[in-house]
């Protein structure tokens, strides 16, 4: 990351100067979804767009999410380059068909002649208390549906860099934003997240896996908000002389598995921490990846902490016994390198 | 159906519910309305000035009639008559609450009076239709009513819902409760028409819109939409236009909303309304209105007192619950 004049900013400010910055440059570019008008987006992903760009090109739309998500496709299809936001990604359920049987298909069944260049954006992740319906990261359950590419950017930096890949992708794009990274007020947000951000336009390729801390005793393979918990748990670790290599992996499709190849072939140990579902997702096919692919140079089985498989609990005690935390992943490295 | 003095008594307990849960909210939080801190974390959206759409229709309820409620479900669940005691303790996210702390103020569950609430707009329209065909085939004479905002009316459920109650001819009531925002988004920016009660038509059933924010309206009108589905005549779709004295949520800065659109709201409040009425009518005195302010506080308190002193879940009761035990 270059680190010349430190212009600091959070996340939602980044994600919304990467729009900007998009929108001005190209004018097939525009945005819609609830609440991102006026209101700047409930988590202010889209602030100040509307004042610099009106109301032709940022819209809010009625609570129609199959319309407006679906709208996506057939506008992408005849020339426009949409970036859609739906609050959270808890609400995607009532648009589904239109984004793995369409969206994320049609390519495909068009052998190639239709292409949908869309960015679906919406808020991940718990921690805060809002339960069942409204904590859910899911990112593995899109990553699943061949056809959608997956973003999930862990800091200020990388996400800009990497909307700006989104917008100028042909191809559509989910783009996933931890609440607890973006620097609300009233959000508990990780200050690890907010950092230097070049005004300047700059994208960040997919498929590149970003190793943020280096360390030669066990891989700590993750993504989102669950970066800078890693990176919690490797200062606390490097105290009692355990060094830890961070890998983010930034985008699940595509996902870099060189990156995660060659950290394994240098500490041999990988634990794998994820905010989500722990069954049938990112870490089941981490796992399996390092088992046809680096089985060879583990020195230990593959761990994984995860959500377990359960709907996320209101209750503070509940929830944070539920999401792994610094705690957790402390305990699971130790149990990993003894 | 309740007598005016009882619904007038049940807006009373919902006002003063919603106006301690806002003072309760912001205990412990620091900045205002930090979402993660204090006895009541998580999002709160509350319906003071709402009473009327809760407390005119489901005065017309017994209670095995099943409810469905929004993400706004306080005015709603009190009404239909959820044990105030268990519902603060889950929104306290207390062991002894609804869920036991699973669920709290978006997700409140209460079987014994068939009552159920969703943090997803529009969610709660089929599960309506499904409880009364239930009703239908069991030959109860129950009937069942959705709640949902004007918001929720332009989702996709609302239209499929509506088109396969009234083909079962299900005994079901779908109420849009109109306080003219989703968030911020106005009504007249997310609707094409201007009364969704019109959409009805669509379906070949009654669609009826009240304005005033009036308890007495609208209780005239939902005795007739539920007298109609429990004689076995079908669905009937109520829209009703309301005012949402809180923000969105609570922390929610509204400033989307006109100048003095929010003071209108406050000045033409309906529990105020409805109190001169009764009192003109003769049918409460000041006495009795004093004494229903008291007994409403020490009952509004003693939930809350009980919220407070009842313990935390522990760690591991997360990972009960997922599946019935068989
Ligand atoms: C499917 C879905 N989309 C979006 C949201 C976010 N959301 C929560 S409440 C709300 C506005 C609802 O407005 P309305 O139905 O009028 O109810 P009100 O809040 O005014 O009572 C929105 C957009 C959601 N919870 N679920
Ligand atoms: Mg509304």
């Amino acid at each position: 990351m270059p680190t010349t004049t430190a212009r600091k900013l959070t996340m939602a400010r980044a994600i919304s100067e990467a729009i900007g910055q998009e929108m001005a440059r190209d004018p097939r570019v525009l945005i819609w979804g609830e609440d991102v008008g006026v209101y700047g987006g409930i988590f202010g992903a889209t602030q100040g767009l509307y004042q610099q760009f009106g109301g032709d090109r940022v819209m809010d739309t009625p609570i129609s999410e199959s319309a407006f998500i679906g709208a996506a496709i057939g506008a992408s299809a005849e020339g426009l380059r949409p970036v859609v936001e739906l609050m959270f990604v808890d609400f995607f359920g009532v648009a589904m068909d239109q984004i793995y049987n369409h969206l994320a298909k049609n390519h495909y069944m068009s052998g190639g002649s239709v292409r949908h260049p869309v960015v679906l954006m919406t808020a991940i992740g718990g921690g805060y208390s809002d339960a069942a319906q409204h904590s859910q990261t899911l990112y593995s359950l899109f990553a699943h549906v061949p056809g959608l590419k997956v973003v999930v950017p862990s800091n200020a930096y990388d996400a800009k860099g990497l909307m700006v890949s989104a917008i100028r992708d042909d191809n559509p794009v989910m783009y996933f934003f931890h609440k607890g990274l973006l620097g609300l007020g009233w959000m508990p947000s990780d200050d690890w997240a907010e950092v230097h951000v070049p005004e300047e336009s700059y994208h960040i390729p997919f498929g590149q896996a970003h190793v943020v801390g280096d360390g030669r005793d066990l891989s700590i393979i993750t993504i989102g908000a669950m970066v800078p918990k890693a990176m919690k748990a490797r200062e606390l670790l490097q105290h009692e002389g355990i060094a830890v290599e961070v890998v983010d992996l930034r985008t699940l499709v595509p996902l870099d598995r060189n990156t995660l190849v060659d950290t394994v072939k240098k500490t041999h140990r990988a634990l794998i921490v994820d905010e989500d579902y722990r069954s049938f997702g990112m870490s089941g096919e981490i796992a399996a990846i390092l088992a046809e692919e680096a089985l060879d140079y583990l020195e230990a089985p593959i761990r994984r902490l995860a959500l377990p498989d359960i709907p996320i609990p209101y209750s503070r005690v509940l929830e944070h016994a539920a999401i792994p935390s610094v705690n957790a992943i402390m305990q699971a490295a130790h149990a990993m390198v003894e | 159906m309740e007598s005016y003095v009882s619904m007038y008594r049940t807006m009373c307990l919902i006002r003063h519910y919603e106006d301690r849960m806002a003072e309760i909210y912001t205990e412990g939080k620091s900045p205002l309305f930090s979402i993660a801190a204090g006895p009541v974390p998580g999002e709160m959206h509350l319906a003071a000035g709402q009473e009327p759409v809760a407390v005119g229709v489901i005065a017309h309820l017994r209670p095995d009639d099943a409810v469905t409620a929004p993400h706004r479900p306080h005015h709603f669940a009190i009404a239909k008559g959820v044990d105030l005691r268990r519902m603060t303790a889950e929104i306290f996210g207390r062991s002894t609450g609804l869920s036991h702390g699973k669920g709290g103020h978006m997700h409140l569950f209460d079987p014994s009076v068939h009552f159920s609430c969703s943090g997803i707009v529009g969610a709660g329209f089929p599960p309506a239709v499904g409880a009364a065909l239930a009703f239908q085939r069991q030959g109860r004479g129950g009937v069942a009513v959705a709640f949902a905002g004007e918001g929720a009316a332009n989702q996709g459920t609302f239209h499929e819902s509506l088109n396969l109650a009234a083909l079962w001819k299900a005994p079901v009531i779908f109420v849009i409760e109109d306080n003219h925002y989703a968030i911020s988004v106005p009504k007249a920016q997310s609707t094409a028409i201007a009364d969704n009660s019109d959409r009805a038509r669509s379906y070949g059933i009654p669609g009826v819109s009240l304005a005033g924010n009036d308890v007495l309206a609208i209780s005239e009108a939902a005795a007739e939409a539920i007298a109609r589905a429990r004689e076995g005549n079908g669905p009937t779709l109520l829209e009703i236009e309301t005012t949402r004295f809180y923000g969105h949520f609570q922390g929610d800065a509204e400033a989307y909303l006109g100048a003095d659109e929010k003071a209108q709201w406050r000045q033409n409040d309906p529990i105020i309304r409805f109190r001169d009425y009764l009192l003109a009518h003769h049918l409460l005195s000041a006495e009795d209105d004093a004494a229903i302010q008291a007994e409403v506080t020490t009952v509004v308190e003693d939930a809350i007192t009980y919220a407070r002193q009842s313990p935390e879940p522990l760690p591991a009761d997360s990972l009960t619950d997922v599946f019935a035990e068989v």
